[in-house]
């Protein structure tokens, strides 16, 4: 201690030479950041809305909020990571023969590991768990989930990890080992710098929060569907969430111990992972695989779920095989477990292990092939509406399908010998995660926001965003499928073969494209609001929906649901209204809800700081936030003030505002 | 209306077909225009799957089309908004899957072992069967440097760096490790990849079988000089390469254990480089991470380990003894059921020889679980 310098004390390892301030591209970004930050906490002062954020929002434990913030998270942070894709394709489309682009390796390295990183766990994981968040309860007619604060502290913990992974834009550096953070790459000798620990730090934070939520999310579906909900008359999309955080619960874990073990190399000098001593990087591999595989499941099942829920509605029919298709998700969730080894064939685990991974992947096709099947006979003898959502149905169902099949491509070993790790493979999961994941998230929320906020998003700029995905998807993921067939390797700074060239502007061209795409939805929501009275949803019920989500108000009042539905067959909604459903006129009882509260944001603010002197090696500062984080769990133990309830007067002026409504609208 | 269907169902299926002939069109380059046997079946598998797969892609694709527009609101097509369930419907939609699943998995099985990377080849080309035993393959030494590669010609006693040449038409054993990072071995022309890491040893056969100059490089990232990391692949007539061997031995500069450690030292864009002679147990070595002097092997690591933990050992149990150099954990031989090294025997009891024609077979047993090579040495 004494050898040290104060500073190095206080400090850490963190110096002005941690600032890239001769770096002129993130320069630049951290001055529009700064800013844009600035003007949105101007605007928020000069409106006076911090207590407004702060009561209805930030503290809320209430499942339709979070759901909402989520969401905003999610979209925030895709912006992050389309502005990494755009840089990527840019330095592609230019870095051949003698080129060297504009990215040197250092930082082409953190931009490709931010952009998975981010659009996996901070954009994906986001948008899927805000959905199932806002949709989910409603569908079953519950109050809320199970544990409304430990939904309030789940996502501000992966808001915590986020903010981490942002500040390593501007402090420090971002891990260079791919969006999985392989060693050897991230090991200490080969990485001392910060990049790898901002990884580690952020996913474990964030990983605390997506756990959480899904042991809520499980919870819930368990044991607060309305009465007469049995699992079979569950609808889809609450199926596929339940099977999504089952198997949340059951990898993340994974994932944390591995994340565990990495981080005690790089701290504490153990040999879990590195070349020598017996560590074995290869275990690694094995176990974020593990996690990494079901991941793509976690993801892309409450996608299906929601096609299932779309088609359904907007081909005005009954979903067509109900029991397949439940039994299809189920198949799929465990099946998902037993294929992560095909994301290294060719690590030469021998003929016989391949063969089983490879096989074992091809027949999770069967369920799925299954699905889309039953999607098209749920087409079949209906009578379509293609307003939004259900055009984004179809071109998943087109974009898909290609997907699929590329996919079965690579489960064979001897193709996958040739394809492994190639741009083949990074066409394949982007045409699975954009055609499977997004396509879905978008029909979702498209599909719910007149029930979230009331109007409609505007149709006009939400085509100019379907266009501008689904064309943009194409033209830059073809090329890239044809390069990789010509043997091309994924994370290659720049190329020798000037003849590949055309191909990577073609991609580039396609990534402007999507950009089209991403900003016609950013305006799709602007412009809704800005017209939101032409735009208004006062019946509920805009799509003529099928689910108990529609049988409340758009949005819905806090409490939900003023007397909890009685549910006697699957398409719950559809069934009372076609048997002369009526709004109950009196008799309301006061309603038992949850109180807000602010220790979710205090604990994760707390996590972030921890996160930043782990990253810095401050360890006074580690030392007092984690205590930090101890104290107020314990307070927030003591913190009874936890309930409420709702008047009955408060329910019924609710509810004849919403008949009020009804009876305007018809 | 079933007239229409038709009609507009020919329309697709030509506007389908298109697109993927363009792409075919275009693909003129490595993965799809081997030089190699191993590469050329690896090709060929992936049009025999992409095929099967069609088989049910392209009905779906234009069935969801043709649903999409006929059942459209307002366009009059039957409406049954009650229909949810068929149980022939059900049986066809889980069992075409299914089928085309059957015939991919036996493929993928077949292929997987006849393919496998560690397995010696069955041929060289179409027709032309494995050479004669007598004429054992050519053994090349890859070690996976940041950020390049070294070549060891063990029999030659020769080592080049970022430069290839093999003589075509005869099958080549490739032992592959590397010194730090992790990385594919990867040449398109020749076959497909195998990870090169460290502290593992892992096996390629291959054959080029017609003359060829070529790339081939690293397939995984292992962090900044990666990009750069590849070698030139020269395919020439057996005569030609012995010239070149003589070539080679004349260039004057040996490969030692201290050259060793300056040319694994991080360095990118590294030019074509040529050693006379090599340390004969330099790879050995490598695998081993015990290049650096004093630094103890993992194999014996390994022993030290076990007679150190006394108390681990069951009492009048006999410890390896510590000169045993050929410590039976990490008999290469034994671990990856590869072809012995010429000159050596295996003879421990319980060891297969994969010459022998069951060892061949796709089914045995034995054989399979003995192809485990990448597993960790210690």
């Amino acid at each position: 201690m004494f050898d040290q310098s104060l500073a190095a004390t206080i400090f850490g390892r963190l110096s002005w030479e941690s600032f890239p301030l001769h770096e002129p591209i993130i320069l630049g970004t951290f001055i529009v950041v700064v800013l844009l930050g600035a003007a949105i906490v101007a605007a928020v002062f000069k409106f006076g809305l911090w207590g407004w954020l702060w009561r209805e929002w930030f503290t809320s434990v209430d499942h339709k909020k979070i759901g909402i913030m989520y969401i905003i998270l999610g979209i925030i942070m895709l912006l992050r990571g389309f502005a990494d894709a755009l840089m990527m394709r840019a330095q592609q489309a230019i870095a051949f023969a003698g080129n060297d682009g504009f990215l040197p390796a250092h930082h082409y390295d953190q931009v490709f590991s931010a952009h998975g990183t981010i659009m996996i766990f901070f954009v994906a994981i986001p948008l899927v768990v805000g959905l199932i968040n806002y949709v989910m309860p409603l569908q079953i007619g519950a109050r809320d989930v199970a544990f409304p604060f430990l939904n309030n502290f789940s996502f501000w913990m992966t808001v915590a990890g986020a903010v981490l992974v942002m500040i390593s834009l501007f402090v420090g550096e971002f891990s260079t080992g791919g969006w999985l953070n392989y060693v050897p790459v991230t090991n200490l000798e080969n990485s001392p710098g910060t990049g790898p620990d901002y990884y580690l730090w952020a996913l474990q934070i964030a990983g605390v929060g997506t756990t959480l939520s899904a042991i809520n999310m499980v919870v819930t579906i368990i044991k607060m569907r309305a009465p007469g909900m049995t699992m079979m008359k569950m609808p889809v999309f609450c199926w596929t969430a339940l099977c999504s955080n089952v198997l949340a619960i059951a990898i993340f874990p994974v994932l944390t111990g591995a994340f565990a073990l990495l981080m005690m190399d790089r701290y504490v000098g153990t040999n879990f992972f590195t070349n020598d001593l017996g560590g074995n990087p290869m275990l690694y591999w094995n176990l974020v695989w593990i996690w990494g595989h079901p991941e793509v499941y976690v993801l892309v099942l409450p996608a299906f779920g929601i096609y299932s829920e779309i088609t359904s509605t907007f081909s005005g029919k009954r979903l067509f095989g109900y029991t397949s298709m439940v039994y299809a998700t189920v198949v799929i969730t465990i099946l998902s477990y037993l294929v992560w080894l095909h994301h290294f064939f060719t690590m030469g685990s021998g003929a016989s292990v391949n063969s089983f991974f490879g096989i074992a992947t091809m027949v999770i096709s069967i369920p799925t092939g299954a699905k889309i099947f039953n999607w098209l006979f749920t087409m079949y003898r209906g009578s379509i509406r293609f307003d939004l959502p259900m055009m984004w149905v179809v071109a998943f169902m087109l974009t898909f399908v290609v997907g699929g099949m590329t996919g079965v491509l690579l489960a064979v070993p001897p193709a996958d010998f040739v394809l492994h790790n190639s741009l083949f493979l990074v066409a394949h999961f982007h045409n699975v995660i954009i055609g499977g994941v997004v396509f879905g998230l978008f029909a979702g929320i498209i599909y719910w926001f007149p029930k979230a906020f009331g109007f409609h998003l505007d149709p006009w700029w939400g085509k100019v965003g379907f266009w501008g995905w689904v064309i943009g998807y194409w033209v830059a993921w073809t090329p890239i499928y044809v390069v990789g067939l010509m043997g091309t390797t994924r994370r290659v700074r720049h190329f020798d073969d000037p003849s590949m060239q055309i191909w990577f502007v073609l991609a580039g061209i396609g990534a402007l494209i999507i950009l089209v795409g991403i900003l016609g939805f950013v305006m799709s929501i602007v412009m809704g609001y800005v017209k939101r009275d032409q735009l208004r949803d006062t019946t509920g019920d805009p799509w003529d929906g099928r689910t108990l989500e529609w049988a409340t108000s758009s949005p819905p009042p806090a409490y939900n649901f003023a007397f909890t539905p009685v549910v006697h067959d699957l398409d719950a909604w559809y069934d009372m209204k076609s048997r002369g459903h009526r709004r109950p006129e009196g008799g309301y009882l006061p309603i038992h809800m949850p109180r807000n509260t602010g220790a979710g944001l205090i604990l994760s603010a707390l996590a972030t700081v921890l996160g930043f002197a782990m990253v810095w090696y401050m360890w006074w500062l580690a030392v007092l936030s984690f205590l930090g984080l101890v104290v107020v769990t314990i307070a927030h133990t003591f913190n009874y003030n936890r309930d409420y309830y709702i008047d009955a007067a408060d329910v019924e002026r609710e509810e004849r505002s919403h008949d009020a409504a009804l009876a305007a609208g018809a | 209306m079933v007239q229409q269907s038709f009609s507009s169902v020919r329309r697709l299926r030509t506007l389908a077909t298109l697109p993927l002939l363009g792409l075919l069109a275009a693909c003129n380059q490595a993965v799809l225009d081997p030089a190699g046997d191993v590469a050329r079946q690896q090709r060929d598998i992936i049009y025999i799957s992409t095929g099967l797969m069609l088989v049910i892609i392209v009905p779906v694709m234009i069935l969801i089309v043709v649903f999409a527009w006929r059942y459209r609101k307002g366009k009059g097509g039957t409406y049954d908004p009650e229909f949810d369930h068929s149980t022939t419907l059900e049986l066809v939609i889980w069992s075409a899957p299914l089928l085309i699943i059957i015939m991919l998995g036996a493929l993928t099985w077949s292929s997987t072992h006849l393919l496998d990377p560690f397995r010696p080849l069955d041929r060289v080309g179409v027709g032309q069967e494995a050479t004669a035993p007598a004429e054992a393959p050519l053994r090349v030494q890859v070690v996976a440097l940041d950020w390049k590669w070294l070549f060891i010609y063990p029999e030659q006693g020769i080592a080049t760096v970022n430069e290839l040449v093999l003589p075509v038409n005869r099958e080549v054993r490739f032992d592959i490790t590397s010194s730090n990072m992790m990385n594919t071995f990867y040449a398109p022309t020749m076959a497909g990849m195998i990870y090169a890491m460290p502290g593992m040893q892992s096996t390629l056969h291959a054959v080029l079988d017609r003359p060829v100059v070529s790339e081939g490089f690293s397939a995984n990232y292992s962090g900044a000089g990666f990009s750069d990391m590849r070698f030139r692949l020269h395919g020439v007539a057996d005569a030609r390469f012995q010239q070149w061997v003589r070539q080679v031995k004349q260039s004057g500069r040996v490969l030692d254990t201290s050259s060793y450690q300056r040319l694994a030292q991080p360095s990118e864009r590294v030019p074509a480089m040529h050693f006379a002679g090599v340390n004969g147990d330099l790879f050995q070595r490598v695998v081993e991470r015990c290049v650096e002097p004093g630094k103890p092997c993992m194999s014996e690591l390994m022993r030290h380990g076990q007679s150190g933990g006394h108390t681990m050992t069951p009492r009048g149990e006999t410890l390896p003894q510590s000169d045993d150099r050929e410590g039976h954990l990490i008999d290469p031989s034994r671990k990856t059921g590869a072809r012995p090294v010429p000159g050596t025997t295996v003879s421990q009891p319980g060891v297969i020889s994969p010459e022998a024609e069951h060892d061949r077979d796709l089914g045995d047993t034995p054989e399979a679980g003995s192809r485990a090579p990448a597993k960790p040495k210690i």
